[in-house]
């Protein structure tokens, strides 16, 4: 098949060179999402490509003279070596990201991090709880499960936003509600009219979840005072311990291993993380300080 | 057709309610339809009912007098709306108003009291429920107002 062929080939290559080193690429296509979040389509800009990627890994994104952040990769819809990264304008590199045309160019190393995973979730029920921009990570799972539906059992998407405007991924939720192997539930914190949908916290979406607890995955992606009430939501609903998996953010220079700087606990969150069994990180969740 | 006792019977919110109680107060409620966008009180109104919501959805909203009016919460078939109706001054702290069409079982708040002032147990059993429910409605608050979704991701 083509798309493999690609893989193959992409694959060979980024073997053999220094995981270190910034791979140019090019904008293909800019996407706003809404005000200060923008998806970015990357396209090498020679013949060397990353490695591909998989659902809960990230890239570090450089934006010449200004500066590298590590971003998730949000769509792996498009096999080809093309890139799909959505980006929150929060401070000075983010923001360069933002205000990209196409045609500009980045520099990508990568991919980092664990994976979300997806082979535990096999014949289970699942719960995917995002909140806000924590919907990226997530959409490449939620794109997989999708892909090969019949190797799971029942798909709770559960997606909490602060208020309509900050909804993202329009087009997916669209095609989601419209899927009917698919329970997706949205939920804002405040809403003016116009808004039919539910105004409340992610956490009572849980209520809205069709799942058999014991023999349920959950993965959750949001800021982290949402996923320390989004697990315990899940553990009232008596989801075990060992089935919830979460991903913890932290500033990173180097993604890998070396520096420290995403330290958490005893874990560096560019190597053995950013996606974690919630056993692993329990205790640090509560720890105002890391 | 489905009696008023049958209806509550089927509601979460009386579960765990005898049968005699629920006779005893079957009594207080009657059905009632509301259209997408129709009131079924406003702030500060007298919170003469205690709205048992069957299907559809209800919004509570505040006005806010340059924007309009601010929903804070949805509330959905096996929910309740209105617990005024059981704390003094008995009126209603915010809008509400059907953003579906909606079906509930509207319980008298005059007559459910004096049922309770009749039978402490009832009225035990309609306060713990209450409580529960508005200590969820609460602690939902004080999780909002930390803006959540805020501090990025
Ligand atoms: C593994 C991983 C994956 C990520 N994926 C994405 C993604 O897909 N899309 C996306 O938009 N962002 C993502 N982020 C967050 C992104 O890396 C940061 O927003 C970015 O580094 C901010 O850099 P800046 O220079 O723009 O802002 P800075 O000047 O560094 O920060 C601006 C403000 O944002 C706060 N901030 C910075 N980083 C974070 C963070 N990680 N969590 C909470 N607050 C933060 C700072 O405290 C400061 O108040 C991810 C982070 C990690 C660790
Ligand atoms: S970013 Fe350097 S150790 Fe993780």
């Amino acid at each position: 098949m083509a798309q493999e062929s690609d893989h193959a080939e992409v694959n060979r290559q980024s073997l053999q060179r220094d995981i270190w080193l910034p791979l140019l690429y090019t904008v293909k296509e800019k996407k706003t999402e809404n005000r200060g979040i923008v998806t970015l389509t990357l396209a090498p800009s020679a013949e060397e490509a990353i490695e591909p990627m998989e659902p809960g890994q990230f890239n570090m994104l450089y934006a010449f003279g200004i500066g590298e952040i590590p971003i998730s990769i949000s769509s792996l819809w498009n096999l080809q070596s093309t890139l799909v990264h959505t980006i929150q304008d929060v401070g000075a590199v983010s923001k360069a990201f933002c205000d990209l045309s196409t045609g500009d160019q980045v520099g990508v190393r990568g991919p980092y991090g664990t994976r979300w995973p997806l082979n535990k979730a096999k014949n289970k029920d699942v719960i995917i709880l995002a909140g806000g921009v924590g919907m990226v990570p997530l959409r490449p799972l939620i794109e997989r499960i999708l892909n090969d539906r019949s190797r799971y059992g029942k798909l709770n998407v559960l997606f909490g936003a602060r208020s309509p405007e900050n909804i993202i991924f329009h087009q997916d939720i669209i095609s989601w509600q419209a899927d009917p192997t698919l329970n997706f539930q949205i939920t804002v914190d405040h809403a003016y009219s116009n808004w039919r949908g539910h105004v409340g916290v992610v956490t009572y979406l849980i209520e809205e979840a069709n799942f058999d607890p014991e023999n349920t995955i959950a993965f959750i992606c949001g800021p982290e005072i949402m996923m320390r009430y989004a697990v315990h939501a899940c553990l009232d609903a008596n989801v075990p311990t060992d089935h919830i998996f979460l991903s913890i953010e932290r500033n990173m220079k180097c993604a890998t291993g070396f520096c420290g700087h995403c330290q958490y606990g005893p874990f560096f969150v560019c190597k053995d993380g950013a996606v974690f069994s919630y056993p692993q990180v329990k205790i640090y969740l509560n720890i105002a300080e890391l | 057709m489905k009696t008023i006792k049958d209806l509550l019977t089927e509601h979460k919110f009386f579960h765990e309610m005898t049968p005699e109680m629920l006779e005893f107060i079957a009594g207080c409620g009657k059905n009632m339809h509301f259209n997408p966008g129709e009131f079924i009180g406003k702030q500060g109104d007298p919170a003469d009912f205690l709205y048992v919501i069957r299907e559809g959805n209800i919004a509570l909203q505040l006005v806010q007098p340059t924007q309009g009016s601010l929903t804070i919460r949805s509330l959905r078939g096996g929910e309740i709306a209105g617990f005024s109706w059981i704390i003094p001054p008995y009126r209603l702290q915010f809008d509400l108003r059907a953003v579906e069409h909606s079906s509930v079982v509207a319980l008298d708040g005059t007559c459910l009291r004096k049922k309770c002032e009749e039978d402490y147990k009832l009225g035990y059993y309609l306060m713990k429920q209450s409580a529960t429910v508005m200590t969820q409605r609460l602690v939902d608050t004080r999780i909002q107002l930390l803006d959540i979704y805020g501090a990025r991701v």
